[in-house]
């Protein structure tokens, strides 16, 4: 008999009494996954889920906290089935001229310690498969087992994504633009445990229909690692057209991050959340000197969380090719209109000449407005536009 | 208002009998064309009156018709099946992309390609012309109307023109944005080679034609089962060719009052523009501009934005050609051919007509104009 065997990330193992709190978000994560109907049992830092196919271990892949899966062949307590089962893993791979076992024993009433398990199962493996030998520093192909109530012994192993179990860490505002470093920005937090909601700022009719299915698209991607997002389409071309019109040009560009900094922090108190989350990089663009980020973090409560902050572009974009935003992010539709974009932005705006030109505009009037004709998406990856 | 769709350069609606036409073909007449037996025979029958039909259109004969995917296919079988290797093409700079990429690119390949200069009004310039043809000419490929601002180019007086300076010299004429609109009789003009497009005259996509005049060998884009007399091979698309068949029926009936209502459409739409400031007509209405075509810079905008905002209001135009307009860095290259400065041509926006279009439509039209473009404005760059 075969089952999946799931472990998960040594960090929520080391919790202590909040573990429960950890593994059974983890637990509704998988379920969510792979639906509710499986039978799945907890044990030591596993998960075993008693019915398996190859696309559960692909959704498996994709949940936040899980390290590796494996299909797992369960056997009887006794040593010479697990040399039998053992010798059975290595023979339908191609290749193999070396191995090594691997054992735990769990169970300690079974009659031998892991060394022994190990140097047993491996001597059946050794008389039955031809011309095979063993190599314990790097073989071709390592089986496992582990002694526990059952015996579960395994070769193959998937990766998983790692990190804490979504929604485990409370909720942010991811602020969501159609470029490469935001979703990347998102993935990172989601995968510590942040459950995320997005806002997008949207300058119809400067900017097209689009570009805003492309952060619908961005947004569809993320939720096949999340599940469900909640996508706030901002109009923000009244905000734009009432800075253009009252402040300098060249404080265009930082006076727009201010007010979407703001207009997040207003979303998050209706969302509940508790911090925000962007994919700003230290020094990247205008916007992103520390002066600036100093000036656009300035009025607000949450916390911010940046988590690219000392990135560089390039391992940004590996990541987001590896996560599958990448080719999503470079599609040509803008997303703040060129014409938004003064031609010599501050790279290092003072608070206080910022503030007293945003006298100049009725900013809570203005947010208000915006935030009270949103239009929210739920997204997932069903979503059709 | 429900829909205001003045777009119809980039495409118009399928005629409901067109819609039938093609419903009936897949549903009842599938069989090959090619095939021996009576079902086969059936749908043959069905190609060669949508044949007839579409040669009526321009007063070809049946046979000189070969059917293609549409307009870009038959402007590149016309093309790349009549030049070879080494010799000398003219042409004009307002051209389709479908005529323009093709010629950059067997330039490259050793072609030798004179791109004609348009006047103001987007005419081609005819000393420029004859000055241009050569012994060694080929090709002479002019379009007749054109897509962005809808000039008419004096397609018998080219024809005559080359035929004076050049024996050898064929005449291919992008007809696409004209068939059905404007009187043009391959017979009588003595063009060589000209070009349909069905989804532009309310037939359905995926399908065009090319009029090869008879006696005419041409070298095949598509080689395989020898259907369209060799020069198209692949199985015949029959319910698009066949649909595409019921368009140009259409497209003869009651001809003049369809022109009559898109000329009204024009006339209205110039004369309420007036109110309306800094609306610059980049295709004023005259005999050298088509009625369906209404281009307009209007100043201290982008044609893209405005299109956008149009949007809201449910009218739907398009800047510059829609079939590049989407892509990033696309550079419109007529309307500066025509020497519009910068800002008009980043101003630019095409409302396309046909028959069906009301004079309510431009009135709405004008309401909404006149709502958005103060806010627009707003911005004073």
């Amino acid at each position: 008999m075969k089952c999946l065997l799931v472990k998960y990330s040594s960090e929520i193992t080391l919790k202590g009494l909040n573990r429960k709190v950890f593994e059974e978000g983890l637990l509704r994560e998988v379920r969510r996954r792979i639906g509710q109907e499986h039978r799945i049992d907890k044990e030591s830092g596993r998960f075993f889920i008693h019915t398996y196919s190859d696309e559960m271990i692909e959704e498996l892949q994709k949940v936040f906290g899980i390290l590796r899966v494996t299909v797992a062949e369960i056997v009887e307590k006794d040593i010479e089935a697990i040399g039998r089962t053992a010798a059975e893993q290595i023979r339908t791979i191609n290749g193999v001229r070396t191995f090594k076992i691997e054992s735990k024993r769990a169970d300690k009433r079974f009659p031998f310690n892991s060394m022994e398990i190990s140097s047993e199962a491996g001597g059946y493996v050794l008389k039955s498969v031809e011309g095979i030998r063993v190599d314990v520093h790097a073989p071709d192909v390592t089986v496992k087992v582990e002694v526990r109530d059952k015996v579960y012994v395994y070769t193959k192993e998937y990766e998983g994504i790692g990190g804490m179990p979504y929604k485990s860490a409370g909720k942010g505002i991811l602020l969501l633009s159609g470029g490469i470093d935001s979703p990347v920005a998102g993935f990172m937090m989601a995968k510590r445990g942040l459950e995320l909601s997005c806002v997008y700022y949207h300058s119809h009719p400067y900017t097209s229909e689009r570009a805003k299915d492309k952060v619908v698209d961005l947004a569809r991607k993320l939720s096949e690692y999340t599940g469900p997002i909640r996508l706030y389409i901002v109009p923000f071309t009244r905000i734009q057209m009432d800075i253009m019109e009252k402040c300098r040009e060249d404080e265009l560009t930082i006076i727009m991050r201010r007010f979407m900094m703001k207009l997040a922090e207003l979303a998050a108190s209706r969302e509940g959340a508790k911090a925000l989350v962007t994919g700003e990089s230290l020094g990247q663009v205008a916007s992103q000197t520390l002066e600036s980020i100093f000036v656009t973090n300035s009025e607000l409560e949450l916390p911010v969380f940046r988590p690219l902050i000392g990135w560089d572009k390039v391992d940004i974009m590996d990541v987001s090719r590896r996560i599958g935003t990448y080719d999503i992010s470079i599609l040509p539709y803008e997303d703040c209109c060129t014409v938004f974009v003064p031609k010599h932005p501050k790279t290092r705006p003072r608070l206080e000449e910022i503030k007293r030109s945003e006298e100049k505009l009725d900013m809570m009037g203005l947010m208000e407005e915006a935030l009270e004709n949103a239009e929210i998406l739920v997204v997932d990856k069903t979503f059709e536009k | 208002m429900e829909l205001v769709y003045f777009d119809n350069s980039a495409t118009t609606k399928p005629h409901r009998q067109v819609i039938d036409e093609v419903a009936l073909c897949m549903e009842k007449v599938f069989a090959n064309p090619s095939s021996a037996h009576r079902l086969g025979i059936e749908a043959e029958k069905k190609a060669s009156t949508a044949r007839a039909k579409v040669g009526r259109l321009i007063g070809a004969l049946p046979k000189e018709i070969i059917f293609t995917s549409g307009g870009s296919e038959a402007n590149n079988t016309a093309i790349l099946g009549t030049v070879a290797k080494g010799e000398h093409i003219v042409t004009s700079k307002i051209e389709h992309p479908s005529v323009i990429r093709l010629l950059e690119s067997m330039e490259a390949a050793g072609c030798q390609v004179t791109y004609l200069e348009v006047d103001s009004r987007g005419l081609v310039r005819l000393d420029q012309l004859e000055a241009a043809v050569k012994d060694n000419t080929r090709l002479v490929t002019i379009m007749h109307v054109n897509n962005e601002v809808g000039s008419i180019q004096p397609i018998a007086d080219i024809v005559r023109l080359v035929r004076t300076n050049s024996k050898k010299a064929r005449v291919h004429v992008d007809a696409v944005q004209s068939a059905g609109k404007l009187e043009l009789d391959v017979k009588q003009t003595d063009v060589d080679m000209l070009s349909l497009s069905a989804h532009k005259i309310h037939g359905p996509k995926g399908v065009g034609a090319l009029y090869i005049k008879s006696g005419l060998r041409l070298k095949p884009l598509i080689y395989g089962g020898g259907q369209e007399s060799g020069i198209r091979s692949g199985t015949e698309n029959l319910p698009g060719i066949s649909g595409f068949g019921v368009a140009a029926g259409a497209a003869v009936e009651d001809k003049q009052k369809k022109a009559d209502r898109i000329y009204l459409v024009k006339k209205h739409f110039i004369e309420r523009l007036s109110e309306i400031d800094a609306a610059v007509i980049n295709s004023p209405l005259d005999n050298m501009h088509i009625d369906s075509i209404l281009n307009v810079s209007f100043g201290g905008i982008r044609g893209e934005v405005l299109l956008h905002a149009l949007e809201d209001y449910n009218i739907y135009v398009s800047t510059g050609s829609a079939c590049s307009s989407k892509q990033e860095g696309h550079n419109n290259y007529v309307l500066p051919a025509l020497g519009l400065k910068k800002c008009d041509v980043e101003g630019a926006v095409r409302f396309s007509f046909s028959y069906d279009n009301t004079l309510e439509e431009v009135d709405y039209t004008i309401e909404a104009l006149k709502k958005i473009l103060p806010f627009l404005r707003r911005l004073k760059r």
